[in-house]
C-alpha cells in the first residue's frame, strides 16, 4: 500500500475522534439530569426514567444511528451523517453515564454524608460541595472505560457515510482490492488511539484514591 | 411523530412482520452459534494468556487485544472484504461467524479469567495437598467454582452479542437490519420498519437484561453464604 493510501485512512483518525469526544461532552452533560430523575423521589417519574434507560440499552447502537439518520432525518428534518451520529451516540452515551454516575454516587463513603449533615449543611451545598464532586471522581475511571468502547461504536456511522476511520478503510479497500492491509491498519489505529484512554481507567483508579476522602 | 410514523398501517406493518421474521431468526443463529464457539475459545484463552510458554502467552494476548481493541465493524470487514486479497473467499455468514468468535473469545476470556482468579489461593493449596494433579485441580476445583462466578457476566455478554449481530447486515448478511433497510428503500416508511426493528430487540433484551440482573444478584447471595 502506498503512502497515499495509508494517509488517506489516517485522515479519517479526526472524524473518528470528534463524533466520540463531542458525543461523550454530550454524554457526561445530559447524563447527569436523566441520573438525577432515575433517583427522583417521585415514583412514576422514577420507573419512566427506568424504561427509558432500558430502551436506550437494549436497541442496537446501528439500530439508533439508522433510526436517526434515514427514518428523522429523511423527511423530517436535515440531518448530515456527523448530526446524526453525534444525536444518536450522544443519547446512547447519556443513560450509559446516567447509570455510570449513579453508581458514583453509591460509592460515597456514608460518613461523608454524616459529616455534611452534622456541619448543618444545606441540602443544596451537601448535594452542590460534597456529592456532586465525589460522585465525578469516583465514576472517572468507568466513564474512562466507557469511552474505549465509544471510540470504537462510533465506527458503526461510517455505515451513515461519516467520513471516519472505518468509511476510508472501505474506501481504500474498494479502490486498491488490497483489504488485508488498509483494514489491518484502520484496526491497529483504533487500538492505538485506545490505548492512551485505557492507561488512564487503569491508572486513574490510584491517582484518585488519593484526592477523596474515606 | 404522525409525519414520521408517515400513517403507515397496522395492515402494512403486519405484511413486514414475516420478512422481519426471517431476519431475526438469523440474527439469534447467529448469537447462538458465536456463543457455542465463542465462549470455548474465551475459555482457551483464558487459560493460554497465562501459559508459562512465552510464544503461546503473546499470541494470545495479540488476538485478545485485537479481538476487544479493534472495533467489530472493522473485525467483519476485515473477514468479509480483507481475506479475498490473501485468496480467502469467505461467504457474509462464515465471515460474521469468524468475526464474532473472534471478538467473542477475547471479551470472554477476560470475563472467565476475571471468574477463575476470584477462586481462593487455598483451593489450590488443598489441591495439592490432597495430591490432585494440575489437570484435575483445574478441571474438578477451580473450574467449577470460577465459571458460576463468571456467568452472569457471560449471559450479560451474550445480550451485547446478539445486538451486534445486527452490525452483520455490512457484510450482507439478510438479517432484521438488513430486511428493515430493504423494507425503508421499497416503501420509504424508513421509521417505522426501524422503529419495529428497534422493538423487536427491545422486547428480547429487556427481559434478557432482567433475567441476568436476577441472576447476579444469586450468584452474589450464594458467595456471600
Amino acid at each position: 500500500m502506498t503512502r497515499d493510501y495509508l494517509l488517506l485512512i489516517l485522515s479519517g483518525i479526526p472524524m473518528t475522534v470528534a463524533v466520540t469526544v463531542v458525543a461523550l461532552a454530550a454524554g457526561m452533560l445530559l447524563g447527569f439530569p436523566i441520573m438525577l430523575m432515575r433517583n427522583a423521589p417521585w415514583a412514576p417519574l422514577r420507573l419512566m426514567t427506568t424504561v427509558f434507560i432500558a430502551i436506550v440499552r437494549s436497541v442496537p447502537p446501528v439500530v439508533w444511528v439508522f433510526l436517526v439518520f434515514f427514518g428523522v432525518g429523511a423527511d423530517l428534518v436535515d440531518l448530515n451523517p456527523f448530526t446524526a451520529a453525534i444525536i444518536s451516540f450522544g443519547l446512547i452515551s447519556a443513560v450509559n453515564m446516567a447509570e455510570i454516575y449513579r453508581g458514583g454516587l453509591v460509592a460515597i463513603a456514608a460518613g461523608q454524608h454524616e459529616a455534611a449533615m452534622a456541619l448543618n449543611l444545606s441540602r443544596w451545598h451537601h448535594f452542590r460541595d460534597v456529592t456532586v464532586p465525589q460522585m465525578f471522581i469516583v465514576s472517572l475511571p468507568a466513564i474512562a472505560t466507557y469511552s474505549v468502547g465509544l471510540l470504537k461504536d462510533t465506527a458503526i456511522a461510517s455505515t451513515i457515510g461519516l467520513q471516519d476511520l472505518t468509511f476510508q478503510g472501505r474506501y481504500v479497500t474498494e479502490m486498491t482490492y488490497k483489504g488485508l492491509e488498509a483494514l489491518s491498519v484502520v484496526g491497529a489505529a483504533y487500538i492505538l488511539l485506545s490505548l492512551p484512554i485505557a492507561w488512564l481507567s487503569r491508572n486513574l483508579g490510584e491517582l484518585l484514591k488519593r484526592r477523596i476522602a474515606r | 411523530m404522525m409525519k414520521l410514523w408517515m400513517n403507515t398501517e397496522w395492515e402494512m406493518i403486519r405484511s413486514w412482520l414475516p420478512q422481519l421474521w426471517d431476519g431475526l431468526v438469523l440474527n439469534l443463529q447467529l448469537t447462538l452459534i458465536t456463543l457455542l464457539l465463542g465462549i470455548p475459545l474465551g475459555l482457551l484463552w483464558a487459560v493460554t494468556v497465562r501459559a508459562r510458554n512465552r510464544p503461546v502467552r503473546y499470541a494470545t494476548l495479540f488476538l485478545v487485544e485485537i479481538g476487544r481493541g479493534a472495533p467489530a465493524l472493522v473485525l467483519l470487514q476485515f473477514m468479509y472484504s480483507g481475506l479475498p486479497q490473501g485468496g480467502l473467499v469467505l461467504s457474509s455468514m462464515t465471515s460474521a461467524i469468524v468475526a464474532l468468535v473472534w471478538s467473542t473469545g477475547a471479551y470472554t476470556s477476560e470475563i472467565i479469567r476475571g471468574g477463575l482468579e476470584s477462586v481462593p489461593q487455598g483451593q489450590r493449596e488443598a489441591s495439592e495437598a490432597l495430591n490432585l494433579s494440575v489437570g484435575d485441580t483445574f478441571r474438578y476445583v477451580i473450574l467449577p467454582q470460577g465459571f458460576w462466578v463468571a456467568v452472569p457476566a457471560l449471559m450479560g455478554f451474550a445480550i451485547l452479542v446478539f445486538q451486534g449481530t445486527s452490525l452483520c447486515f455490512a457484510i450482507g448478511l439478510p438479517e432484521i437490519l438488513a430486511q428493515a433497510n430493504d423494507i425503508g428503500a421499497t416503501t420509504f416508511r424508513y421509521f417505522p420498519a426501524y422503529t419495529i426493528t428497534g422493538i423487536a430487540f427491545a422486547g428480547i433484551c429487556i427481559p434478557a437484561s432482567i433475567l441476568v440482573g436476577w441472576l447476579e444478584h444469586k450468584v452474589a447471595t450464594r458467595l456471600r453464604s
